[in-house]
Formats: structure tokens, C-alpha cells, sequence
């Protein structure tokens, strides 16, 4: 089976929209902790952000956020955040209250691999990525490779990057791990393409927008989904 | 394996993206180094298109009992040090085979030194800017748009400097494989901190020359105006193994390193303007160079070491200056380096040598209107 990952925003309704997002078919949920200056983002997570720091929702309350998805949810938790909160925070207290609070790994955007080597992560790669920062990435990663479609921000896209299929067949060659596609997947035809070459799928600014319709609606845009990857060719793993 | 340290600063907190970028970059970096061609090349463009060396004034008025020595930036072409880090990374940029490129500016001076290259060598330019500082510095968004560069504002948050950097980060890393970055200040991932601030070491190596030909001796105090702190480190580098006391003047609404804490932005890890959870400030000051929560990690470090002092000064304390400095000593300095010229009367130093990065043409409409 293909999996499925939703990137929600931290925020107050959110243990309520990950309940959702899993029972429309999420295997694994992402919990944006926000950051006043996202590099990596487009204008959508940007703006929730924005949205969430408004609303108080910082290092503390993003991890109680967390604990509380935890009681409602059994899918894996990562936290994805940038390298000040962990900064200011404590980069071994973040890993490890984060820990206790539920999630099984993290990711953090701005953290390339080779920078803060001791903090367990997931690791992101890129079209850009040479092999040897590949292998790198891959050797250091936390259970799963994020596969960057795109050269660019998050953000909805109109069709699958072109460069997803090159690098899937080069991280193939040069490592085991699930890889799962992320950026600028956004409808079930896109899902579906990625599915095609990814283990996984991760949707982001497109499931935040949906998210402020509310869970129900959330949930049938995951589920839209679901049903997409799951018409996917099976995967080389599992 | 973390890269481009000052001590605890400095390194590559980037989206794996532009790693391979970076990388490349600081090939073609050591590589130009070791270049003669290269060198001369930045030479003859500094002569004869810049205007260096630039000279260095007494100014005689402005400072009563103190000997205080300008190294005049301001009569750069482009009318401040900016054009130096320009032209030097317009070389780079076409020895790595970029079509275009995009930057960010604050005062707009930046922005300007980059149009004006990219006019010089037929290279597509976009610029970054907040829309506050398109305001109030209309006369530079005039001349790039003349230079033929466009100007992109920027329109959320402080809408200054700190988001128009970051708004250029993210067109490189959507156009990173044809496009180079010139990062207008000793900021960012490593290696543009150490980039920029040999391209702005002219500034010290010709001050260093001129004041002891004109002195017989080193100055007692360098100082010079911090924002991202490309000009300061440019001073600086020339005396940093002298006994030469140097001193940073950052404005107070600003003063990442007289009030900041350690933090990321922009690619590096220095002192910032930022909250106990890491969250990046917003920075207030009437010079829109300065008006940056972050700052260069080699002067974290500085600071840290005691090798440098890092001070502020307020609004009213520069904009008194500017005014006194203008009516003194005939000429018009930019706002920015007059925070460091409302600090040249507190220095216990005679012999002084000031930093004038820019003159203050741009800052015209904003000071009447002040």
C-alpha cells in the first residue's frame, strides 16, 4: 500500500482535523510548527503561519498540540518545523519533548543533512541533490526519504513536477528506504501520478486550505485521495 | 562536516535545494581566488568603473578636538560601498554560467549595485523589496527600474529587508539551476558571509594605506555603521590584527547584537532580534539598511571574542547627526552611516577613521518629511 501523508498547521482545531484527516485514510500526519520566516514555504503554509503564531500557538503550545492529536490519533506524528524554534528551544529538548509528546520522528526545513547530525531526523532531498548528498541524506534519515518534487516552495502546483521520476529512479539506486513525494501534490490525479513512482505521497498547502472548511470536509478531500494512490501500482516495498 | 563557522556561527541552514548551489559556489570561489585573471579583472573594474581606491577626507568641523578620518564610500559609483560586492560577485556569477540574477535590498543601494552589474554585463536582474522601503526610498526604485532591473515588492509582514530576503531566497530556490543569488550583505549561508566580506575588505586594506600615510600611524578607534554589517566588516578586515579598537554602531529599534540572541535566519546561525521560541522580531529603524533583525555571524563572533564593541544609537541621535554632518562638512551622508557618526563624539579616540558607506541623496524626501 501507498501511504499517505497530510501536513496540518498546528493550531486549535487541529487534533480534530488530524482525527479527520486519518479517518479519510492518513497514514501519517506532518504538525506544521510555524516560524515567522519560512524559507521553504509558499504563499499558503506562509499565511498559516502567520495565522497560527497570531494565535499564540508557539514551541510550547505546539507541543501540547501534539500530545493531544497523540490521544486521538494512532498514525505516526512529525512535527515540521525550521531550525530557530529548535534553536532557541534546546535542539536534544526539542527531539526529546517532542518525543514525549507523541511524535515519532521530526523534520525540520532548513536543517540540510550534515548540519546538526546528532538530532534524528527525516531528511528531505531534492531534484538539485547530487548522489553523494543522496547517499548522505539516506544514510542519516529517520525511516523515510522526503522526496522534494520540485525545484521551489511548497505549494499547489498544476501537474507533477517532471523531475520526480529522475529522481526517484536515482534514489532508488542508491538506497532501500520508502521514499515518499512531496511538494506541490494537491489533487487525487496528481496523488495518483506521484503514487505511481513514490512509495509515498505528503500534501500540504492544498490540505491546509481545505482544513479551514473544516474536518468533514478535510476528511472527504483526504479520502479523494486515499482512493487515488490506492489505484496506484503497488509499491516495491511492502 | 557543518561548514563556514565562526565560532558558534555562521553555517548552512538552508532547504537541501540550494545546497548543491552553495556547493558550487564554493568551488568557484576558491577557485576564482587562485585566479589572477580573476583578480585582475575585479581590479580593473574597481578602477575604472567604481572609482577606487576611494579617497579618505579629514573632516575637520564635524568633530571638534578629534581627528576623525572618512574613507568616503560615499563617492563610489553608485554612491555607496555596496558596488564593491556587486561587481565582485557579477564575476562569480558569470563564471558559473548564470543568465540572471536576483537579490534583495533594503535602502535600495544594494538593489542599485545590482542593476547597475547586471546592466554592465547584460544579465537579467530581479530585486526584491519591501513596500515600505519602496516608499520611502523612491529614488533608488526609479533608478533600477532605469538600470533595467525589475523591482518585485514585497507585501507582507515588515515589508523591509527581512522579508524581502526572504522573498529572494525563495525565487533562488525556485530558479536556483539558472539563477545566482548575490546577497547584498555579510549574511546567509555559508559561503556568501565570507563571499561579501572579501569583496568589502578593499574598504579596510585602502583605509589602512591611506590613514597611515596621511597619519604617520593607525587611527585609535575604526568605526563604522552595522545593519547586515558588510560595510563594518569590510573596515574591519583591514585592522583586525592591529591594536586598533573597532566598533559597530547599530540603531537602537534594530541592534541585533547589542540586544539580540542566538538564532537562525536566512541561512546562518548569528545573533538575532528574535523571541524566547526562536521567532524572528521586527526591526525599526528610520535607515531601511539597518532595518534587519539579524546580522553577519563574523561579527557575532567579534563581539563574543571582545574583538569588536557593538553599540546603538537612536533615530533622533542619527538624524541629528546627519543634519550637523551635512551643515559641518558639506556633504550629505546616507542615514546609515550617520548611526555611526552620532557615535564618533562618545569614543574615547583622537585619531578616529569612519566608515561613510553612502551619501544620503536617497534619504532626502524621508529626513525633510521626518
Amino acid at each position: 500500500m501507498k501511504r499517505l501523508v497530510v501536513y496540518l498547521m498546528c493550531g486549535a482545531e487541529t487534533p480534530e482535523l488530524a482525527e479527520a484527516a486519518v479517518e479519510g485514510g492518513a497514514d501519517l500526519v506532518e504538525l506544521g510548527f510555524p516560524f515567522s520566516d519560512p524559507l521553504a514555504d509558499g504563499p499558503v503554509i506562509r499565511r498559516a503561519a502567520e495565522r497560527a503564531l497570531a494565535a499564540g500557538m508557539r514551541t510550547g503550545a505546539c507541543l501540547e498540540c501534539l500530545a493531544a492529536v497523540r490521544e486521538r490519533v494512532e498514525v505516526p506524528l512529525v512535527p515540521m518545523t525550521y531550525a530557530s524554534l529548535l534553536e532557541a528551544y534546546g535542539y536534544e529538548r526539542f527531539a526529546a519533548d517532542a518525543e514525549a509528546a507523541g511524535a515519532s520522528s521530526l523534520i525540520v526545513a532548513d536543517l540540510p543533512a550534515g548540519e546538526r547530525p546528532e538530532i534524528r531526523r527525516v531528511q528531505l532531498v531534492a531534484p538539485t541533490s547530487t548522489d553523494e548528498r543522496l547517499s548522505l541524506a539516506a544514510e542519516h534519515t529517520d525511516g523515510w526519504l522526503y522526496l522534494v518534487t520540485l525545484t521551489g516552495t511548497t505549494g499547489a502546483r498544476d501537474r507533477v513536477s517532471p523531475d520526480l521520476a529522475g529522481l526517484v529512479s536515482r534514489a532508488r539506486a542508491l538506497t532501500d528506504l520508502p521514499l515518499y513525494a512531496g511538494f506541490g501534490i494537491s489533487t487525487p490525479a496528481q496523488a495518483r501520478e506521484a503514487a505511481d513512482l513514490a512509495d509515498g505521497i505528503v500534501v500540504g498547502s492544498r490540505a491546509v486550505e481545505v482544513a479551514e472548511e473544516g474536518p468533514l470536509a478535510l476528511r472527504d478531500y483526504v479520502a479523494s485521495l486515499r482512493g487515488a494512490i490506492d489505484a496506484a501500482v503497488p509499491a516495491i516495498i511492502d | 562536516m557543518t561548514v563556514g563557522l565562526y565560532g558558534a556561527y555562521g553555517g548552512r541552514y538552508v532547504p537541501e535545494t540550494l545546497v548543491p548551489a552553495l556547493d558550487e559556489l564554493a568551488d568557484a570561489w576558491a577557485a576564482a581566488q587562485k585566479d589572477e585573471a580573476f583578480r585582475a579583472e575585479l581590479g580593473g573594474l574597481l578602477a575604472t568603473y567604481a572609482g577606487r581606491p576611494t579617497p579618505l577626507t579629514l573632516a575637520e568641523r564635524f568633530a571638534p578636538g578629534k581627528r576623525l578620518y572618512l574613507k568616503r564610500e560615499d563617492l563610489l559609483h553608485t554612491g555607496a560601498h555596496k558596488l564593491n560586492n556587486a561587481l565582485g560577485q557579477v564575476l562569480l556569477a558569470t563564471r558559473l554560467g548564470k543568465q540572471r540574477i536576483v537579490a534583495e535590498t533594503g535602502a535600495g543601494q544594494h538593489g542599485v549595485a545590482v542593476a547597475t552589474v547586471c546592466a554592465r554585463f547584460g544579465l537579467e536582474c530581479a530585486v526584491h523589496m519591501g513596500a515600505e522601503d519602496m516608499r520611502r526610498q523612491r529614488p533608488n526604485v526609479e533608478r533600477m527600474r532605469l538600470l533595467g532591473a525589475e523591482v518585485k515588492p514585497v507585501e507582507f509582514g515588515t515589508q523591509t529587508l527581512k522579508e524581502a530576503t526572504s522573498e529572494a531566497v525563495r525565487d533562488w530556490l525556485a530558479t536556483v539551476e539558472s539563477s545566482y543569488y548575490l546577497i547584498g550583505s555579510c549574511v546567509g549561508p555559508h559561503p556568501y558571509p565570507e563571499i561579501v566580506r572579501e569583496f568589502q575588505s578593499v574598504i579596510g586594506t585602502e583605509a589602512r594605506e591611506q590613514i597611515l600615510e596621511a597619519e604617520g600611524r593607525l587611527p585609535e578607534a575604526a568605526i563604522a555603521c552595522v545593519g547586515g554589517g558588510s560595510n563594518a566588516i569590510g573596515l574591519f578586515s583591514g585592522f583586525l590584527d592591529d591594536d586598533v579598537p573597532l566598533v559597530g554602531v547599530e540603531a537602537e529599534g534594530a541592534a541585533s547584537l547589542v540586544n539580540g540572541r542566538p538564532g537562525v535566519l536566512h541561512g546562518a546561525r548569528s545573533s538575532l532580534l528574535a523571541d524566547e521560541d526562536g521567532q524572528v522580531l521586527d526591526a525599526h529603524s528610520s535607515a531601511p539598511g539597518l532595518d534587519y533583525p539579524g546580522v553577519g555571524p563574523e561579527h557575532a563572533f567579534l563581539r563574543d571574542s571582545g574583538r569588536a564593541e557593538y553599540v546603538s544609537v537612536s533615530d533622533a541621535e542619527a538624524l541629528d547627526a546627519f543634519r550637523r554632518f551635512a551643515s559641518t562638512e558639506g556633504i550629505i551622508p546616507a542615514l546609515e552611516p550617520a548611526h555611526a557618526l552620532a557615535h564618533v563624539a562618545k569614543l574615547d579616540a583622537d585619531v578616529v577613521l569612519l566608515c561613510l558607506s553612502g551619501r544620503g541623496d536617497k534619504d532626502l524626501a524621508e529626513v525633510v518629511g521626518l
